[in-house]
């Protein structure tokens, strides 16, 4: 277990740096950010003091060497823009992310896979199909179109709940969070909404389909034959073997949710680290984006990682097969 | 003799199929005794797990059970309600099924399979429950039950597995089990084994026994009685003894003709020409006339009725040999 853990945050390092160096070289190529930054009214002196104090005054690959330096000390770099440790300001704006992303991915398991059993195990009934259509609106509808619908519908048309903004905020062990008060969580709700749609679609159809192959396996008619309650055949046997394919996806859809988030956080002007990028390419704030790109690549790693562990919980043949590799 | 446990009449059951109605289970009737064990036989697709999963209630869509009676101490199956079916199942007849590969949940351990059935039937403690499934393996043959019983389906072989399906059957004391092929995918001197260990835990219960097989071998040395199964009809069945020396319908000599042992050494066996029937559009007359040594145009225009021979009998043919009695 911990040389598989040494060989995962290896992978993850080595992912994190190609990905930085990458980025880095990339960002200067597209745009010189002094352009953007500096005042043109600014004099020639203070033009230049500015890029000073920057470092842009040096060669890339030097720069590159002053970001390396930083890096082994934990500092990625300071915002151009900002002034302020880009690590620290992207932090600052993650749990706002965080906050969307898990309630989205919540949303969408408690009502997918219930709306999946139901589509899966009766495919003829008439609110299967109903099911199965929504999903198929959810599923090929762009997702801001989507937000926009909400907003029209719950904040505009009949005025039940806010259109954007994050709402008061309480601290949790320190950590601002909106669903703790009534106000925060309204404003969360319709954010919440635009992001569980799409991964609901997708659970629904995730389970639908393990739960039409799962009820048609022997040991489903074998629990039936011992004499097992339904709620215990479907709750149990059904959903336990359904639950490995549903787990995989929706741990790799959160990492796409915290990752990109950017289209529901620009819709609703969620504060999360989604707009934050999007500012941030636009000014060419590059210490931003490398340490955005990195945290990003360390949550997926980290996400698989919960994935991989909670497979091997539903799924003890991978145990297995792990032990032996 | 004392009463039935099973008394099956006139069971009929057809699955709805795009190609038109396939009428598996067709007039099906016979008898288990307490203590009895009744050796049902026929090629694959003839209808014999069919029949097993009709007297469970197991039949799902798109099939039907479409008419008989199926009486279990006294107790027509049919009219109960699907509580009461619950309660039944698993506990005053068990099924094993016939592939051990396929039957166990492969995400649950053999004890959560084993006291989810007792504790669906017995008011009991979970330890309780515990102990009686150890007992239960332990009773089977399986060495160490305590650790085994902590196991993953996939950690067992497969005779493992179907002495824990076994185990599984025997551990509520049912009045009947139904026994599907249940060694067929075991090497023959394991199957031997289970068969022999199986029989004696039977006979000292009295419980009753329907064994199902396509090999007529095995229930030449473990059946009281036969009952020959071709295309969802019992063409011929009777005593073990009486049917094998004393073979009144050309399908039962077929099959006697083509095993190994019936034939002295040197002699060519005799296999079966032809194949069997689909049972869609079924000619109209006997079932068994495109492949039959005897058909006459009265087989090819009428299908025969069940005929009762007198010494538990019954016969399903125009022109059968004669049976000295
Ligand atoms: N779900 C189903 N749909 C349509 N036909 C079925 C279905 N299940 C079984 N049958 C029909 O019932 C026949 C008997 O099947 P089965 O009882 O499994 O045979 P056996 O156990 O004797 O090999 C098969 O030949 C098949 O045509
Ligand atoms: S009824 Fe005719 S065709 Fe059918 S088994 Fe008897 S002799 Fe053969
Ligand atoms: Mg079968």
């Amino acid at each position: 277990m911990l040389a598989y853990l040494i060989r995962r945050f290896g992978q993850a390092f080595l992912v994190m740096a190609v990905m930085a160096a990458i980025v880095f070289f990339g960002l200067y190529a597209v745009g010189n950010p002094v352009d953007l930054l500096i005042n043109p009214e600014a004099d020639l002196a203070e033009q230049e003091e500015t890029i000073r104090r920057l470092g842009l005054d040096k060669p890339v690959h030097v720069q590159f060497g002053y970001f390396l330096g930083g890096l082994t000390q934990g500092d990625l770099g300071t915002s151009f823009v900002h002034n302020r440790p880009a690590l620290e300001l992207i932090l600052s704006r993650l749990p706002a992310t965080l906050e969307l992303a898990f309630l989205g991915i919540l949303l969408a398991v408690i009502l997918g896979i219930p709306l999946g059993m139901i589509a899966g195990l009766k495919p003829d009934a008439p609110y299967s199909k109903v099911i199965m259509t929504g999903s198929v609106i959810g599923f090929s509808t762009p997702n801001f179109w989507q937000g926009l619908m909400l907003i029209m519908l719950f904040a505009v048309f009949l005025g039940w709940l806010p259109a954007g903004g994050r709402g008061e905020t309480v601290d949790l062990f320190g950590i601002p969070v909106s669903f703790l008060t009534w106000d925060g969580l309204g404003h969360l709700i319709l954010p919440a909404i635009n992001v569980a749609i799409f991964k609901m679609s997708l659970v629904i159809r995730l389970t639908r389909a393990g739960a039409s192959e799962v009820a048609l396996q022997d040991y489903v008619k074998y629990a039936r034959a011992r004499g097992l309650s339904p709620a215990r055949v479907l709750g149990v046997h059904i959903l336990k073997n359904i639950m490995i394919p549903v787990v995989t996806v929706l741990g790799l859809e959160t990492g796409n949710v915290i990752a990109f988030a950017v289209v529901t956080e620009t819709v609703f002007a969620w504060p999360g680290i989604g707009k934050l990028l999007i500012d941030s390419i636009g000014l060419l704030d590059r210490p931003v984006v490398v340490a955005y790109l990195m945290l990003t690549v360390f949550l997926f790693v980290m996400i698989n990682l919960v994935v991989d562990i909670a497979y091997s919980i539903l799924d003890p043949r991978v145990r297995v097969k792990r032990g032996k590799s | 003799m004392s009463d039935p446990v099973l008394s099956v009449r006139n069971l009929v059951t057809q699955f709805e199929t795009r190609a038109g109605i396939v009428t598996a289970v067709d007039d099906v009737s016979f008898d288990v005794g307490p203590g009895e064990v009744l050796g049902l036989v026929g090629e694959s697709g003839s209808g014999k797990t069919i029949t097993g999963f009709s007297i469970l209630g197991l039949i799902d869509k798109p099939g039907r059970i479409a008419g008989g009676q199926i009486v279990l101490n006294g107790q027509d199956l049919r009219q109960l309600s699907p509580p009461d079916l619950h309660k039944l199942r698993g506990d005053r007849v068990a099924m094993i099924f016939q592939d051990p590969m396929m039957t166990l949940n492969p995400v649950l351990r053999i004890d959560t399979q084993m006291i989810e059935t007792i504790r669906a039937h017995r008011d009991v403690s979970k330890a309780r429950a515990r102990e009686m499934a150890i007992e239960a393996l332990g009773l089977v043959g399986i060495p160490s039950p305590a650790e085994r019983v902590r196991t993953y389906p996939h950690e067992m072989s497969g005779g493992m597995r179907q002495r824990v399906v076994i185990a599984i059957a025997l551990m509520l004391e049912p009045d009947l089990i139904i026994a599907d092929e249940p060694t067929t995918a075991l090497d023959v001197t394991i199957q031997s084994q289970i068969l022999s260990e199986m029989q004696k835990l039977l006979a000292e219960r009295q419980t009753a026994l329907i064994w199902v097989t396509h090999d007529l071998t095995v229930v030449a040395g473990l059946a009281h009685r036969v009952a020959v199964m071709y295309a969802g009809k019992i063409v011929e069945q009777g005593p073990v003894d009486a049917l094998l020396d004393h073979p009144a319908h050309p399908y039962t000599q077929g099959l006697i003709a083509s095993i190994p042992s019936s034939v002295p050494r040197g002699q060519r066996l005799v296999p079966i020409k032809g194949m069997t029937p689909s049972l869609i559009n079924l000619p109209k007359g006997c079932a068994f006339a495109p492949r039959c040594p005897k058909t006459s145009d009265q087989c090819l225009s009428a299908r025969p009725e069940q005929e009762n021979l007198g010494s538990a009998r019954t016969l399903r043919c125009f022109h059968p040999s004669e049976v000295s009695s």
